[in-house]
């Protein structure tokens, strides 16, 4: 079948089966990579999208449920210049990646907080990203990157 | 002032910005032109015997273009294992087969059968669901001990036992420390579980081989720690391909920790399928089938003996060890258990005496090989938790039990009775800061305070060394190794001065991209930006050994010093030629020669054009051209060490252990990114407290890997982490390489699970609870209950 939807701003046409899952359809049919899969049971975060302005897990909607739908992705995150965005500058700053497989995910994660929360607590961050495993970082440099993104003071107990 | 470049700063990694835009090329982003897709058929029992394998009904559907069985790589070879291990007599390991899809027989659940390549994913998964396959189920060894009585049934029917090996260390100090055990003043026993553990990293593993029939090469796309080394592995003693008709590229990997290291059947496979298939031919791992594919980590059962004298000096250290290989001997599993576990059993102590004994075990699990750290974090696991037995039992300090039986700085270098010398360290410093970061002495208040609260407050803490930098080759031959284990580095000086460093070393995560390019900018002083990094590509990078056993600063980078300094020496020549003076006057500062005590001087950029432009050039005496090529073999293997405090509380209610702080004060020798630095211990913490709260391989008693999802086996989540205090002002540089570096991957998930399990078994005595001598891990809120309540 056929479905149509809009990707960062795009309007993307492509031929799916009905068991095609969104991730799929994003990384095979639109050739959008950074979209990652890290599980096959919804746990893992690391294909978190937004669909309608809510950050969803990509495997977990099938690709012809997206009809119509506005979809952002990793790739549509910095400015058309290649700028990138306050959380993926935060990313960088803070150290908030290693290996960068988990980081698109936690990227969309984190936009989709600071859009609902603009200044979280650490324990809200730490709670929101429930969804979303990092296996390099311990989590302490996402949180810090996530916090400088919102504007706030980020926790000094590393040392700089 | 924090330095703004070179080595010591905390120079952003220039990685970061592809891949937080999407833009990074792991495996499975790589799509070749008419690519077909691989399903394998696994086994869902643990122990089988195949009787037929039918694939007449999936051959025939649609899309499909061959379902292969073992039969299609009878002209193979086996998947070979880097390491032979010699026992405690004299004799070889037993060393089964290790075929690349099961012959005859299934020994694990997961242990691939057939495999499906078809026109489309959908198709092979389809078609694997119409091979038939009729297996008689055999009854499974699961248990180590059990796996080693007289009749228990046989994971491969080839050996004599399921005894891998029987291994002592060091065999002739038997006696002596049997007898210093009889003779002390007090031992301290413990009995403990080091658990199995997935090291899931966060991208599954991928495979894409395309054969080229035009020119008879294969191109193998994988996620691998080290390249250079699979190409060996499976073209020279798998598939017979030489290495000049097989590259093997290792693109952006998302993480390894150890288990991106090793050979895996899948690679041979795709490889092999490509060829015959005429295709180039995809496997992407599902997270399903890595959590009984991969390698797992650890599964050690150890028994340890801590013999003290009268005045709590250690006189001798005695530990037995069953060490479970799973089915079949993955490629560095002999080593782990043996030459990276015994030879640490000194730990930062002075024990005159030490025997190791360990026995590996063959099973009818995933087999077992190195998760970061490897045999370090077993052999620190068991000592510090028995000296904090020790401290207990004898009422001291566990600090002050630790202190004076370090070795002392001025006693350096050190050679341990168990075959290895200590360069340098400095255990009584890092003892210190991390006491003095925590507020050890106001540890008590903290412990009213959450008493007041109805929790029962620990304070646990571990000291480590590690043994990195992996290794010397000569050494590890005779320790036997199948492989050297050098580096090497090319270092190309393009003509207007820019700089591609090509790195045997392989960054998954580890940011060399960016520390590698911050030592040659300082080593030349210039502009970070000049330098490229480039890595995981056999086709352009010279033969390197790859990434583990946090070898990639002390030993790619001394390479890739090496190569830099010929670099220098040999521009050095130039410049001294463009300006008519000596060689030996010639300096080189911020990117500028100089001859000493003149006011003369030529820029980098002009020598570096010079070499490739050579119209004035000393032709006669030098080639053209500014490109080296070094290998570094290391002298000695680097030893980081550390103290980590871990505090806690338990909830004396559900025996909930919630982590309070977590505190890292290590020796990493000199530090080249202290930013990478400080996020390689975090994650290395993070690790280590899984490991001991949360995470573990269960499983059943059919051999069902019961923990085999992120549903089940339990990730440590954000929430499950506090911040991390970490140092490493304590620095005591290597003596042997060029940069004084030690190693920083591992030392987190070495040193941290001791020190949460001394806490919380802290928390327990505390509470009140004194007869609760030990946990094993995951020490979760079960096990605490029941602890509590025995």
């Amino acid at each position: 079948m056929k479905v149509t939807m809009t990707v960062n701003g795009q309007t993307r046409t492509g031929e799916v089966e009905g068991r095609t899952l969104l991730s799929s359809f994003l990384r095979e049919n639109l050739g959008l990579t950074g979209t990652h899969v890290g599980c096959d049971t919804s746990q893992c975060g690391a294909c978190v999208v937004h669909v309608d302005g809510k950050d969803v897990k990509a495997c977990t909607m099938f690709a012809a449920e997206c009809e119509g739908a506005e979809v952002a992705t990793i790739e549509g995150q910095s400015a058309p210049d290649g700028t990138l965005n306050k959380i993926q500058q935060a990313f960088q700053d803070y150290h908030g990646l290693q290996c960068g497989f988990c980081t698109p995910g936690m990227v969309m994660t984190a936009a989709a907080l600071l859009r609902d929360n603009p200044t979280p607590t650490e324990a809200e961050v730490r709670e929101y990203l429930e969804g979303n495993i990092c296996r390099c970082t311990g989590y302490h440099n996402i949180v810090r990157a996530i916090l400088a993104a919102s504007g706030q003071e980020v926790p000094a107990v590393a040392a700089e | 002032m924090p330095k703004d470049g070179g080595i010591g700063a905390s120079s952003k990694r220039r990685e970061d910005v592809r891949f937080l835009t999407g833009a990074g090329n792991y495996t499975d982003d790589i799509n070749v032109n008419g690519q077909t897709y691989a399903w394998f058929i696994r086994s869902d029992v643990a122990h089988g015997k195949i009787n037929s394998i039918d694939t007449s009904a999936a051959q025939a559907m649609d899309g499909v273009l061959k379902v292969f069985t073992a039969a299609d790589f009878e002209s193979a070879g086996g998947i070979p294992c880097g390491w032979q291990v010699t026992d405690r007599h004299g004799q070889p390991m037993q060393e089964p087969k290790h075929p690349i899809l099961a012959e005859g027989k299934v020994r694990h659940v997961g242990d691939p059968i057939a495999c499906v390549v078809a026109e489309t994913l959908e198709q092979a998964r389809d078609a694997a669901e119409a091979v038939e396959i009729d297996i008689e189920e055999l009854e499974p060894v699961l248990d180590m001990k059990a796996a080693l009585a007289e009749d228990a049934p046989k994971v491969h029917d080839e050996l004599t036992s399921n005894l891998c090996y029987d291994w002592g260390f060091v065999e002739e100090n038997k006696e002596a420390v049997d007898e210093a055990i009889k003779n002390a003043a007090h031992v301290v026993t413990l009995e403990l579980t080091n658990n199995r553990l997935v090291a899931n990293p966060m991208e599954p593993r991928v495979a894409v081989a395309d054969y080229s029939r035009a020119r008879d090469e294969y191109t193998l796309y994988t996620t691998s720690q080290n390249p250079h080394v699979i190409r060996l592995l499976m073209g020279a003693f798998v598939l017979s391909i030489p290495e000049h008709k097989l590259r093997v590229v290792a693109p952006d990997v998302g993480g390894g920790f150890g288990s991106k290291i090793y050979h895996y059947a899948e690679e041979a496979f795709v490889t092999h399928a490509s060829k015959v298939v005429n295709r180039p031919v995809k496997w992407t791992s599902t997270r399903s089938e890595a959590f009984i594919s991969d390698a797992h980590g650890r599964d050690h059962k150890t028994k340890i003996e801590l013999a003290l004298d009268e005045n709590h000096m250690f006189t001798a250290v005695r530990t037995d060890t069953y060490a479970n290989m799973g089915a079949y001997l993955s490629t560095f599993a002999p080593s782990i258990p043996t030459w990276l576990h015994g030879t640490l059993m000194a730990g930062n102590y002075k024990t005159p005496v030490i025997y190791v004994n360990v026995k590996a075990v063959f099973t009818n699990t995933t087999p077992v090989d190195a998760y970061r750290g490897a045999g370090r974090p077993e052999a620190t696991y068991q000592l510090e938790r028995v000296i904090d037995k020790a401290a207990r039992e004898l009422g001291v300090d566990p600090a002050e039990l630790r202190r004076k039986n370090f070795i002392k700085p001025e006693e350096f270098p050190y050679d341990t009775p168990v075959a290895v010398t200590y360069d340098t360290g400095n255990y009584h410093a890092t003892l210190d800061k991390a006491l003095e970061m925590t507020d050890y002495a106001g540890f008590e208040k903290r412990a009213e305070e959450s008493k007041a609260r109805g929790k029962l407050r620990g304070y646990g803490l571990a000291h480590f060394i590690e043994a990195c930098g992996i290794a010397p080759s000569n050494l590890v031959g005779q320790l036997g190794a199948r492989a050297g284990l050098y580096e090497s580095a090319t270092v190309r000086v393009n003509a207007t001065g820019g700089i591609t460093v090509m790195t045997g070393s392989h960054s998954h995560g580890q940011g060399h991209e960016t520390s590698f390019a911050q030592v040659v900018a300082d080593m030349i002083g210039i502009d970070e930006g000049m330098i490229e990094i480039e890595h995981g590509d056999t086709a352009n990078t010279p033969m390197g050994m790859g990434t583990y056993g946090s070898r990639s600063i002390a030993v790619g980078g001394s390479a890739m010093v090496r190569a830099t300094e010929k670099i220098i020496n040999k521009a050095k020549k130039i410049a001294a030629h463009l300006m008519e003076a000596s060689e030996s006057d010639i300096e080189l500062k911020d990117g500028q020669f100089s001859v000493a005590g003149t006011d003369k001087s030529v820029a980098w950029g002009d020598v570096t054009l010079a070499a490739y432009v050579p119209h004035n050039y000393p032709l006669e005496e030098i080639e053209p051209g500014l490109e080296e090529t070094a290998f570094y073999d290391p002298s000695n293997f680097t030893y980081p060490s550390g103290a980590y405090v871990c505090e806690v509380e338990v909830d004396p209610e559900t025996g909930k252990v919630e982590v309070l702080g977590f505190t890292a004060a290590d020796d990493f020798g000199n530090v080249v990114n202290p930013m990478i630095v400080e996020g390689q211990v975090h994650g290395g913490v993070a690790q280590g407290i899984g490991q001991a709260l949360m995470e573990n391989c269960a499983y059943d008693e059919n051999g069902q890997l019961i923990s085999a999802s992120y549903m089940d086996y339990t990730m440590p989540r954000a929430d499950d982490m506090p911040m991390f205090d970490v140092d490493h002002s304590c620095q005591t540089p290597c003596t042997h390489n060029p940069l004084g570096v030690k190693g920083c991957g591992e030392a987190g998930a070495i040193g941290s699970p001791p020190a949460v399990v001394n806490a919380v078994i802290d928390a327990l005595h505390r509470g009140g609870y004194t007869n609760v001598e030990h946990i094993d891990m995951p020490v979760t809120p079960a096990r605490v209950w029941a602890a509590m309540n025995s």
